[in-house]
């Protein structure tokens, strides 16, 4: 069907030991000499540590000396090592789509006993490599332009600081609020955990910094309504929610990153009817309390007496199949914990007299000084009973909480003049939406998905989009600033780069075979296939393309391939793997008659 | 005496994972909320807790409080990591009953489900004798709905006049329905609830055969015990199975059941824990009299999903349980009389009998009525 490479394959193989990891359990020497003897290769080398400054210098040398073309590399996963390996044969001026990866360790030698069958797999891993490196093809690495701005969405904590970190390295900076004050849910609290500090401080330094800043542009009152274009050039409609007449007024914004900041919602306590929250007055949440005159604390016109709190409402919970009326918040919200010790501290310190209760399941003090906070909390006398209450109901002019108090397995009853539900965080009801506008992924809590939970965790998979804050989980106020400057941090480098290389492994259609049927198109997550206007086939935005390859599977004439992993390059390296391939001369001959 | 105790003995590793109980968090949610645990030993978390922890025997010997239950499915529905200690405890009644280590008024009604199709001890050739006056279709003739009407409506006297107003209402309106009369088998929902799987497994096949054999479509039922059984218990077979409050808020919806009379009374309703809880069905039986003219309906503090069991379920109707003292159902009537109602309104069977026993213990006769929905409608046509 297709015909190999133009030149002469001439491939080098090094096996990595990775220190003991792969060689304690993997005969590498054994694999090196097995590997030499494949169709193509020229030399096979084992070293200590490939990634090392010698073990690239091999590499190097070897493609100096013995004229090497095509490189494979068998050591860890391509997600540690590829950019590495990547760079070494650039440097020794080879393309770097010339290199073949074998995952010898996290797929051979970590998952398997030592014996002979292992080294035998991980000889079929390399032969697979090779069988797949004899068809690669050079690629062009391509640059784009990076307009020198960046879009932040969501004027709260996280998005201020993300604004304000991107405007003070020096560009522009546009920050986008839905309402017409900025700070969002931090606006409305009155004192931070552990430290007590007045939370209006923390938020008015923040947005006077950004009212001030010469770069920061702020649009109040405003939404995005379109976003178009890829990492570098994004172009953005932002619609004014001030109505002028019938008319929303639309500013096209353009800017090389964007940011997410979109914050969370509280956990809307009437879900739980059973905690009677909008029928009885003595019933608030955590964010009500918020709103309470500290000061003058009055429920029903009297000074309360016996104040309760209860945790986890709305938080790792599983609701019950059909009859779960709204989503399921299965986990921990992280933040209710310290917000009731903290607002626990402050009915103790105003009403001395009043009696505290705090029923909890597991109380979750992670945080640097959270623990010596809770300590302090529970010195001050607040009562911290285990059991997660299960009803409110009202008793004269009192509601009862009923519960179990675990831990003395008896079902108790205690009557309160104010009850407390700390409440959770819950995504937004436009995240769905949101989504959609920028083409990125939730994950199963509703909430923004991150790219990779640990490596990559303030980017999303749509490049130059990134999170910031609650809409990408459960934060406290110092988490989201983290997060925020994170997100800064990552989106700065194409800015200060002032281009973008763009992903050469991306998908090709055969013109000959495309209908422009528009199956591919349906399939794509990232809006990079289109049909072209006049030739009546599909087109490919190499910009905006991944080439995560569903566009292939999907194509029901098979006119799309993806570079990198071209039918003929998937199908040597299978059958490679297929029982009786690993005589040599069978290999060649399969190879060829593909 | 030591045979007799591994007699009572469950496979408890088995058992947690069969009723998936290692998802628990000992957050003792359904205990908190258990009607029964603020008066007896039944502790369903730490019941959890037990079988968790045992290894892998648990032995049931002595845990005379697991007949408590009343199956009102508080705990399940306030249960954060969808356990259910309402069906655990089903399952721990099975060990009994297989070694026949079971109250003889449980055993009578079983006997009585096997042998009469009623766990009532009454002769199935009696099912239909409240019906004879009242023209009633066969169902064998054909018709839009089976109305499946019970056990204790059939048999008790006090429950026999909802079935009678019920089809008063239905003719009225001009529902084309009929009934199975003495082919009319028990649901076998207690007999479930009591434990005895095998039995209920009989009972389901037989009347699984018996409505294919009928070709129907569409039923519903007087007890919402009934409704629960055929809706959750019974193997999906394309059936439509109401509750009979269903069937009236539909008429009512649909201007098909007009009212030249009305009930001017203050009216307080008891959601049947099978209704709501189980079924989550709190707004027709709210629609159904908020129409009835001149009705005045107040809540109670605890309704809806808060809504305290009248202890009549789970088979209590033939237990006493640990703890007779204080019913629940004498709780619920003085939260009735609170809300100054005249009349306490439901829509089962066996809440209306427990209530009416209550009002009668706390000689509240004078001040509280209790009816079910379907006498006060077909008061007000």
């Amino acid at each position: 069907m297709s015909v190999k490479t133009t030149i002469t394959p001439r491939v080098g193989v090094y096996i990595c030991h990775c220190g003991i990891n792969i060689a304690s359990t993997v005969d590498v020497a054994a694999v090196a000499d097995y590997a030499a003897h494949l169709p193509g290769v020229v030399i096979a080398r084992h070293y200590t540590y490939m990634c090392s400054d010698p073990g690239q210098d091999l590499i190097k040398q070897d493609i100096a000396e013995l004229e090497l073309n095509r490189v494979v590399v068998a050591s860890c996963s391509p997600r540690m090592h590829e950019p590495t390996f990547r760079a070494v044969i650039t440097e020794a001026g080879l393309n770097p789509y010339c290199l073949e990866m074998a995952n010898i360790r996290e797929q051979c030698s970590w998952v398997h006993p030592v014996g002979i069958q292992t080294t035998q797999k991980a000889m079929q891993l390399v032969d697979s490599a090779v069988a797949k490196a004899v068809y690669l093809q050079p690629l062009e690495v391509r640059q784009a332009q990076v307009t020198q701005a960046a879009l932040i969405i969501g004027g709260g904590v996280a998005g201020m600081q993300a604004a304000l970190d991107i405007a003070e390295a020096g560009f522009q900076s546009i920050l986008v609020e839905r309402t017409s004050k900025l700070g969002g849910h931090a606006a409305h609290i009155q004192r931070t955990f552990p430290t007590l500090e007045p939370v209006a401080d923390l938020v008015n330094e923040l947005s006077e910094r950004v009212a001030r800043h010469p770069r920061l542009t702020r649009m109040m009152e405003a939404e995005v309504k379109r976003v178009d274009g890829y990492v570098g050039n994004f172009r953005v409609e932002v619609g004014n929610n001030h109505r002028v007449g019938d008319n929303h007024r639309l500013t096209e914004v353009q800017a090389g990153v964007i940011i997410l900041a979109t914050g969370f919602e509280a956990f809307d306590a009437r879900l739980k009817p059973e905690y009677g929250y909008g029928v009885y007055p003595e019933v608030v949440t955590t964010p009500d309390f918020e709103q309470l005159d500290t000061d003058q604390m009055r429920i029903n016109g009297h000074e309360p007496k016996q104040v309760v709190f209860i945790q986890c409402v709305g938080s790792r919970e599983q609701p019950w199949g059909e009859k779960g009326k709204h989503e399921p918040h299965p986990y921990c919200s992280r933040v209710c914990c310290m917000v009731t010790a903290k607002q626990a501290r402050l009915v103790r310190e105003r009403l001395p007299s009043a009696q505290v209760t705090v029923f909890y399941m597991d109380v979750r003090a992670f945080g640097k000084g959270f623990e010596e906070f809770y300590d302090r909390t529970r010195e001050e006398g607040v009562i911290y009973r285990r059991g997660n209450p299960s009803e409110i109901i009202r008793r004269g002019e009192r509601v009862v909480v009923r519960a179990e108090d675990t831990l003395l397995g008896e079902l108790v009853e205690v009557e309160a003049d104010l009850v407390v539900l700390a409440v959770g965080m819950t995504p937004r009801p436009d995240m769905a939406e949101l989504a959609r506008l920028f083409n990125i992924s939730r994950s199963s809590d509703g909430f923004f998905m991150e790219a990779h939970p640990k490596l990559r965790p303030v980017e999303t998979a749509m490049a130059g989009i990134f999170l910031a804050g609650c809409c990408q989980g459960p934060k406290d106020i110092a988490e989201s600033i983290i997060q925020a400057r994170a997100a800064a941090s990552a989106a700065l480098i194409p800015l200060m780069r002032g281009q973008v290389q763009i992903e050469a492994a991306t998908s090709f259609i055969d013109e000959e075979l495309c209908s422009g049927c528009g199956q591919c198109a349906l399939v794509c997550s990232f809006a990079a296939l289109a049909l072209h206007p006049r030739l009546g086939m599909m087109v490919v935005n190499p910009v905006l393309c991944q080439g995560c390859g569903a566009c292939a599977t999907a194509c029901p004439s098979g006119a799309i391939n993806v570079h990198q992993f071209t039918f003929d390059q998937v199908m040597a390296q299978v059958e490679a793997l297929l029982p009786g391939s690993q005589t040599v001369k069978t290999n060649v001959e399969i190879l060829i008659c593909l | 005496m030591l045979q007799h105790k591994s007699l009572l003995q469950i496979e408890s590793r088995q058992f947690a994972k069969e009723q998936g109980l290692f998802a628990c968090i000992q957050c003792g949610k359904c205990t908190g909320g258990c009607p029964m645990a603020i008066k007896t030993k039944l502790n369903p978390r730490s019941l959890i807790y037990r079988v968790l922890i045992a290894g892998n025997g648990f032995s049931l010997e002595g845990r005379e409080e697991l007949w408590d239950c009343t199956t009102c499915a508080t705990c399940y529905s306030r249960c954060p990591k969808q356990v259910n200690p309402m069906e655990a405890i089903i399952a721990m009644r099975s060990a009994f009953v297989e070694k026949g280590r079971v109250h003889p008024n449980v055993k009578t009604a079983l006997e009585s489900t096997f042998r009469h199709g009623n766990p009532l001890t009454m002769l199935r050739a009696d099912r239909a004798a409240w019906a004879k006056d009242l023209s009633i279709k066969a169902i064998a003739e054909g018709a839009e709905y089976l109305y499946y009407v019970g056990c204790t409506p059939s048999y008790d006297p006090r429950v026999q006049q909802v079935a009678r107003s019920l089809v008063s209402i239905l003719q009225r309106a001009g529902v084309d329905f009929g009934i199975l009369g003495t082919e009319e088998n028990c649901c076998a929902s207690e007999v479930r609830r009591l434990g005895e799987a095998g039995l209920f497994e009989m009972m389901v096949e037989e009347n699984t055969a018996l409505f294919k054999e009928l070709n129907l479509s569409k039923m519903f039922t007087t007890s919402p015990h009934c409704f629960n059984a055929f809706k959750n218990d019974y193997p999906k077979n394309g059936l439509q199975v109401q509750h009979y409050t269903q069937v009236l808020a539909g008429l009512i919806e649909n201007d098909s059941l007009k009212f030249s009379g009305e009930f001017s009374r203050r009216v307080t309703y008891h959601d049947p824990c099978y209704l709501g809880k189980h079924n989550q069905i709190f707004d027709e039986p709210r629609t159904v009299l908020r129409s009835i003219p001149a009705l005045e309906l107040v809540e109670m503090d605890r309704s809806r999903e808060k809504s305290l069991c009248c202890e009549g379920g789970g088979g209590r109707m033939w237990l006493e349980g640990t703890n007779p003292g204080t019913r629940l159902a004498q709780l619920r009537v003085q939260e009735a009389l609170e809300t100054g109602a005249q009349v306490l309104a439901t829509a089962c069977p066996f809440c209306l009998l427990t209530l009416d026993e209550a009002v009668k213990h706390q000689k509240a006769e004078e001040r509280l009525r209790v009816m079910d929905i379907a006498e006060i409608t077909a008061q007000a046509l």
